[in-house]
């Protein structure tokens, strides 16, 4: 297995992971993402490596627990433990292209995945602006960290209870009608929020890249489950990205095809939290 | 002993069970049961033990076929399997999964010039391997290690293959696989009532008895290069082999409705991930109650099997030339046949249509005919005007093909040729020094058999340019 060798809990459902692999520490470029099995009767989901630190041999990830995998994720995956199954990293990484201003905007489980992007464009010499989405105060995490590599940085909350009170697309439009030279937009979230980035960028005509999570199996190109739409062409999101120019995506395509097996996973999430209430009947017996 | 003819050996092949149609097609047990040793031994009667046996250069590795049969008939079970073993590495599994009837079967002298069925030598050749496996036969008493390391991307039957014979000539072999499981196509894409997974187990396992270690979850070309495997990491020498996974739709409208999805993954869901087991197993799949499945070779056969042992009422191939032109193993199509799917011969599909949750509700074909023949010699078909039709199905699965694997391009300098496999002479050299490649990420999708001699050739050019001797 793969030694789980830290873990950070930033609300009831986000928590960090950083896992033991130095070779994948040493190949990971923004961008790229690894898929991990939690058990040998698991399956097998992506997740954006959100950083990796090639001194200590590690990776991190930042899971939000949305359903049975992610849950047992979250319940199982303590310090000393391991995974069983982690490959990567997969997908294209993230071009850090030359631009003198970026805004890099994150949110929902896209707020770890920006980061190394951030930090790429920093190193890159760019003035970054980062923009950032949660629900409200008590869930915002990695604010320090990524003032450490943001020339700006804007939180926005659905209910105002720290930065501006609003989505991420007002902190871009904020960012916009400040910096009239913005080059790029890098955005990464749920398909709606990528979809309403890429909508806010649009007139006014500036590069905008979106990171795609379609369903995803074996991630190397081999089942074609992944495909999305993308300038009228067939894509296979692990392979040929998972960057795409947001004003090209079919985003209808890819939410329409993230709903594929809603009713099997609610029947998993239901036999999974039966089994789980079972379970805690026994141990107080 | 009078010399055995036409007239004098058993005319009926002999007996081998299958499990019942009806009762098999809700189940994943393997279908073909295999001889028993009697059956065995009067199949192997009926070989002439031709002296100029047109069957060995069917055989696309060569197999001494009489020879292995002569030793049976001597009840020299073993040493029928050595014989076996000098040129395949995978018995068990290629008797199961040749295309026998063009390969060694199809010019067999008692079907060629007596007019019988065939001697069933791949039958005979899984009887071996299987008793192999129970037994537990080696037949490397002694390797005598040298100081050479190799590196080999993938674990399909090339792979195998070349892992084998390098091992066996002292090398320190490392197989590197991105699954999770060993074994390629034999693990992810053929199903268990076709090959078991423990056949499959056992091949490995005597691989890894053999000194090769198979380090799986490792995604060559991202996790690291090809080149750095040569220059960092301390490789004397690489072969890949990669497969040609890479899964091919149509672009006809509609393929990007829910439903709709390659055999690959139809496969890999249900073979590598358990999903028949779902939700003991977390990868679910949903298997409509009417599938309809484009092509019909290998993959289709048991993408449609498949389908149907999940549970679906009505499986539908669609195919656009005519059974005679079936790519398919010929007892594929007869089992697929007897299991009850429906074959609509030289249709062809032209849409995919949705219902407004953007689900498949129907697949709107047209009918085929025969046209003049093409490069290939086979005669192309072409679209009758006006023939098109429509049917219901809730699944639409995709089996005409696949391309290579695009990750080693996209991350090494190798040269591939204009269709994007990888380019190599007749050596398997590619254009990387010390690199070698073989099986379907060189010729395209082609047969474990072929792939499997591929990685042999592979192993061998290794070693001249390495200088091994034996
Ligand atoms: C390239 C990529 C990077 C991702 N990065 C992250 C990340 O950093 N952090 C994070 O929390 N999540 C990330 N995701 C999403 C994550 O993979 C899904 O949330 C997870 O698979 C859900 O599994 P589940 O069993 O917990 O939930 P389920 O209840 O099974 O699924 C919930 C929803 O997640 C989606 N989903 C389900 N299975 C898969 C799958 N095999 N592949 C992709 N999506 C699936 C579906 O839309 C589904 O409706 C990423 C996805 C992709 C493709
Ligand atoms: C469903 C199906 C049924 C078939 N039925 C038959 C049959 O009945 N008879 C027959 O003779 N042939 C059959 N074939 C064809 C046969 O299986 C293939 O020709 C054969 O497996 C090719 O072997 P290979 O070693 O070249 O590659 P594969 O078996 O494709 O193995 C390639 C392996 O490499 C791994 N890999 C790919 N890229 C990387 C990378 N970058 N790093 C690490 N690992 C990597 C893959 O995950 C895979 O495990 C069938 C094929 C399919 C798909
Ligand atoms: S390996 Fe295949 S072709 Fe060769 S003898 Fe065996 S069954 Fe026939
Ligand atoms: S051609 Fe047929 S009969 Fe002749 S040796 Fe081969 S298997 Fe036997
Ligand atoms: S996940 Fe299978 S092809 Fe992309
Ligand atoms: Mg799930």
């Amino acid at each position: 297995g793969f030694p789980i060798v830290a873990r950070t809990d930033f609300s009831r459902t986000t928590f960090l992971l950083e896992v033991e692999h130095p070779q994948m520490a040493r190949a990971a470029r923004p961008g790229q993402f690894v898929i991990v099995m939690l058990d040998d009767h698991g399956e097998r989901i992506p997740l954006t490596i959100a950083d990796f630190d090639r001194e200590k041999g590690t990776i991190t990830l930042v899971i939000q627990a949305v359903g049975k995998s992610s849950r047992e994720m979250q319940s199982r995956c303590q310090v000393g433990g391991a995974l069983f199954g982690l490959v990567g990293p997969m997908g294209i990484p993230s071009e850090v292209s030359d631009a003198k201003k970026v805004i890099c905007v994150g949110g929902g489980l896209g707020v770890a995945p920006i980061f190394p992007q951030a930090r790429a464009f920093k190193e890159a010499g760019a003035h970054v602006i980062g923009v950032v989405g949660f629900r409200s105060a008590n869930l915002v995490f990695w604010e320090e960290k990524f003032r450490s590599v943001c020339d700006e940085f804007i939180i926005c909350t659905d209910d105002g209870s720290a930065g501006i009170k609003g989505l991420v697309t007002q902190g871009i439009e904020q960012a916009i009608a400040e910096h009239g030279d913005i080059d790029e937009v890098v955005a990464i979230g749920p398909p709606i929020m990528m979809r309403a980035c890429a909508e806010a960028t649009r007139p006014h005509k500036i590069k905008t890249m979106v990171s795609l999570n379609p369903i995803m199996v074996d991630g190397t190109g081999m089942c074609g489950g992944c495909r999305v739409r993308v300038g009228g062409k067939v894509k296979f999101a692990c392979v040929d990205g998972p960057d795409f120019d947001g004003h090209e995506v079919d985003f209808d395509d890819l939410m329409a095809r993230l709903q594929r097996y809603r009713p099997q996973e609610a029947e998993a999430m239901e036999q999974w939290l039966e089994n789980c209430r079972r379970l805690q009947v026994e141990e107080v017996r | 002993m009078a010399r055995k003819t036409i007239r004098s050996i058993p005319q009926e092949r002999a007996f081998m069970p299958v499990l019942d149609a009806q009762e098999r097609a809700t189940n994943f047990e393997e279908v073909s049961l295999g001889f028993d040793e009697a059956n065995a031994l009067v199949e192997c009667e009926r070989c002439l033990i031709c002296p100029e046996p047109a069957c060995i250069p069917g055989c696309p590795v060569e197999i001494d076929i009489p020879g292995f049969i002569s030793k049976m008939l001597k009840k020299d079970y073993h040493g029928a399997w050595d014989t076996l073993t000098d040129s395949t590495f995978l018995p068990a599994v290629c008797g199961r999964v040749c295309p026998q009837e063009d390969q060694c079967e199809g010019v067999c002298a008692v079907a060629v010039s007596g007019g019988l069925e065939p001697v069933a030598i791949g039958r005979l050749e899984r009887w071996l391997g299987d008793m192999a496996i129970e037994k537990g036969w080696k037949n490397e008493s002694h390797i005598e290690p040298n100081e050479y390391r190799i590196g080999i991307v993938g674990s399909g039957p090339a792979s195998m293959a070349c892992a084998a014979d390098l091992a066996k000539a002292g090398c320190k072999v490392t197989v590197f696989e991105a699954l999770h499981a060993p074994g390629g196509v034999l693990r992810y894409g053929i199903p268990e009532f076709r090959l078991p997974n423990s056949v499959v187990d056992a091949e490995i396992g005597n691989l890894e008895k053999l000194g090769v270690e198979i380090r799986c979850n490792t995604l060559v070309g991202r996790l690291f290069t090809v080149e750095q495997m040569l220059d960092e990491m301390g490789y004397d020498a690489v072969f890949i082999g990669t497969g040609a996974g890479y899964p091919s739709f149509m672009d006809i409208p509609g393929e990007n409705f829910n439903g709709v999805l390659s055999a690959n993954e139809l496969l890999t869901r249900c073979n590598l991930m358990q999903a028949g087991k779902f939700p003991n197993f977390d990868t679910p799949l949903e298997i409509g109650r009417k599938v309809a499945v484009i092509g019909a070779g290998n993959t289709a056969m048991d993408a449609m099997r498949v389908s149907k042992r999940l549970g679906a009422e009505e499986v539908t191939c669609v195919y656009r030339r005519t059974e005679a032109e079936c790519p398919a193993r010929l007892e594929e199509l007869h089992h697929a046949m007897e299991e009850g799917i429906n074959f609509q011969w030289l249709t062809a599909p032209v849409e995919i249509l949705g219902d407004s949750n953007k689900n498949v509700r129907a697949i709107r074909c047209q009918r085929m005919e025969l046209g003049e023949p093409d490069d290939s010699g086979r005669r192309r078909p072409v679209p009758i005007p006006g023939s098109e039709f429509e049917f219901e199905a809730d699944t639409v699965v995709y089996a005409i093909g696949t391309a290579p694997n695009p990750i080693l391009g996209q991350t090494s300098d190798i040269k591939l040729n204009k269709w994007g496999y990888i380019d190599t002479d007749e050596t398997l050299a590619t254009s990387l020094a010390g690199v070698y490649a073989g099986g379907d990420i060189v010729t395209g999708a082609a047969t474990v058999i072929l792939a499997m001699g591929a990685g042999r050739r592979a192993a061998a050019s290794i070693r001249d340019y390495l200088g091994i001797r034996d």
